[in-house]
């Protein structure tokens, strides 16, 4: 399995992170093709059910990127979501799923650099995963 | 005079002269060992009332969600609470439920509930056919057997670590406070689980959950659990499968912890209504930990403060939160 490939789904708010993707697309700097981007209005329109949805559809692993906190474009999104995060992600470690399956970052609309790198760091994480397999729904 | 007695004579007077159109309390049920909520209306139906160690099921439920509309529908109810009901309530007037005007709150104090099926682990797995509560024991009879129980032995999970026994918020308090508990260990079932190793907690959680009938009996009594429509019953778009599909079951388990994250106030209702004896309150217990210790709340013990998850800090830990 030394060519495998991790699928990994990145919810991004499309006033920092989306943007700072896309930044890092327009500046040209590389990162590992592993990510499926979504776009959402803001951070805190990620219900934790999308996270638990993902990882039962198969996906090896879960980033949520939003504005860094004091910066949101609708002034509190995320730091109602870094609550919501903040619950979720010791629940997820408690019933057995890896910690590095699902992650969270701050990147702002001005980081490309910074953005290439959480996606690198994500992928490597997963990477030595491997394959998701709890949570996992077998049709 | 016992509190029995005294919390009959109390909903007697209020229905008399309170203005209160309803009581809703305990009565013992059909079985030995058992109480089944009460709707008294009339000064007779109040002396059915009771309060022992098996008076376990938050009645604050009748107040969210009840279809019937039991407790709403203009009408004014007095109330019987614990100290947990009462967090409940407090909960739910926070939340815009309940009105304060159409409630009056009737605390008891509370020695913790008991577990029926650590009884019958007492018993020998025979069948209980008369019961009586003593206070610090309670005492069981059957077929060839007739014990008395210390009653800390046998009570049901979520009442051994009880901080806050008493009604916090009561209108009338009947008896006398307990006051609130020290424990060392209020979440000792938790730090056990953390220390596994992260394959033991995914098979131990696989082996509870796979046991789940999805039945939502753990959802339908719980008073924090109200919205119009659940997450499991929608369609269109259907979040999550209705099989027993182990990753389903799980899902619905954890998204529903995290619904009620914050304003969970551990009552164990949903416990006891398991009929698969699943340990529901272990995730309920991590969650509140966690709330404990990041935002430094606890649900229902402050009237005035916001629940957990609609409110922030700026400045708080997020440890989480890649680098």
């Amino acid at each position: 399995m030394n060519d495998w490939q991790p699928k990994i789904l990145a919810i991004l708010c499309t006033w920092c992170s989306y943007a700072g993707a896309d930044l890092a697309g327009v500046s040209r700097i590389q990162y590992p093709p592993n990510i499926r981007v979504v776009k959402v209005p803001c951070s805190g329109r990620v219900d934790p059910l999308f996270i638990m949805k993902s990882l039962q559809s198969g996906y090896d692993g879960i980033l949520v990127s939003g504005c860094h906190p004091g910066d949101c474009h609708y002034m509190s999104g995320n730091f109602v979501a870094r609550r919501r995060f903040a619950v979720l992600k010791p629940l997820l470690e408690f019933i057995g799923i890896e910690p590095d399956r699902v992650q969270f970052s701050w990147v702002s609309a001005g980081e490309g650099e910074r953005f290439a790198q959480v996606v690198t760091k994500v992928t490597e994480d997963v990477k030595k995963l491997g394959p998701a397999k709890r949570l996992v729904k077998q049709v | 005079m016992n509190i029995q007695q005294e919390l009959r004579d109390a909903a007697r007077k209020l229905l008399a002269e309170g203005g209160v159109d309803q009581i809703i309390g305990w009565s013992s049920g059909s079985l030995p060992m058992s109480s089944t909520p009460l709707f008294a209306a009339t000064k007779e139906e109040a002396d059915d009332l009771i309060f022992d160690a098996t008076c376990g099921s938050n009645l604050t439920v009748y107040f969210t969600k009840d279809r019937r509309q039991i407790a709403r529908d203009g009408k004014k109810s007095g109330v019987v609470v614990k100290g947990c009901d009462a967090r409940s309530i407090v909960l739910n007037l926070k939340e815009n439920q309940i009105k304060r005007d159409d409630v009056v709150i009737i605390g008891v104090p509370c020695d913790g509930i008991i577990d029926r099926s650590k009884v019958e682990d007492k018993t020998g797995g025979r069948e209980v056919l008369e019961f009586s509560d003593n206070g610090k024991n309670i005492s069981v009879k059957g077929r060839g057997f007739d014990i008395d129980i210390p009653r800390t032995e046998v009570l049901s999970d979520s009442c051994i670590s009880c901080v806050h026994p008493d009604a916090g918020m009561s209108d009338i308090f009947i008896g006398e406070p307990r006051g609130e508990q020290k424990t060392k260990d209020q979440y000792l079932s938790v730090e056990q689980f953390e220390e596994l190793s992260a394959e033991e907690r995914w098979e131990r959680t696989k082996q509870e959950y796979s046991k789940c009938i999805r039945c939502y009996a753990c959802r339908n009594v719980c008073p924090s659990c109200y919205c119009n429509e659940c997450f499991v019953d929608q369609n269109d778009p259907q979040w999550i499968g209705k099989t027993l599909d182990l990753s389903d079951t799980i899902i619905f388990h954890v998204i529903r912890n995290l619904h009620v994250a914050g304003r969970c106030v551990e009552c164990g209702s949903c416990e006891r209504a398991c009929p698969m004896d699943i340990r529901l309150l272990l995730l309920n217990r991590k969650v509140a930990k966690e709330v404990a210790e990041r935002f430094g709340m606890e649900t229902g013990v402050d009237p005035d403060a916001k629940p957990a998850m609609s409110d922030f800090r700026e400045g708080e830990k997020q440890d989480f939160i890649m680098g």
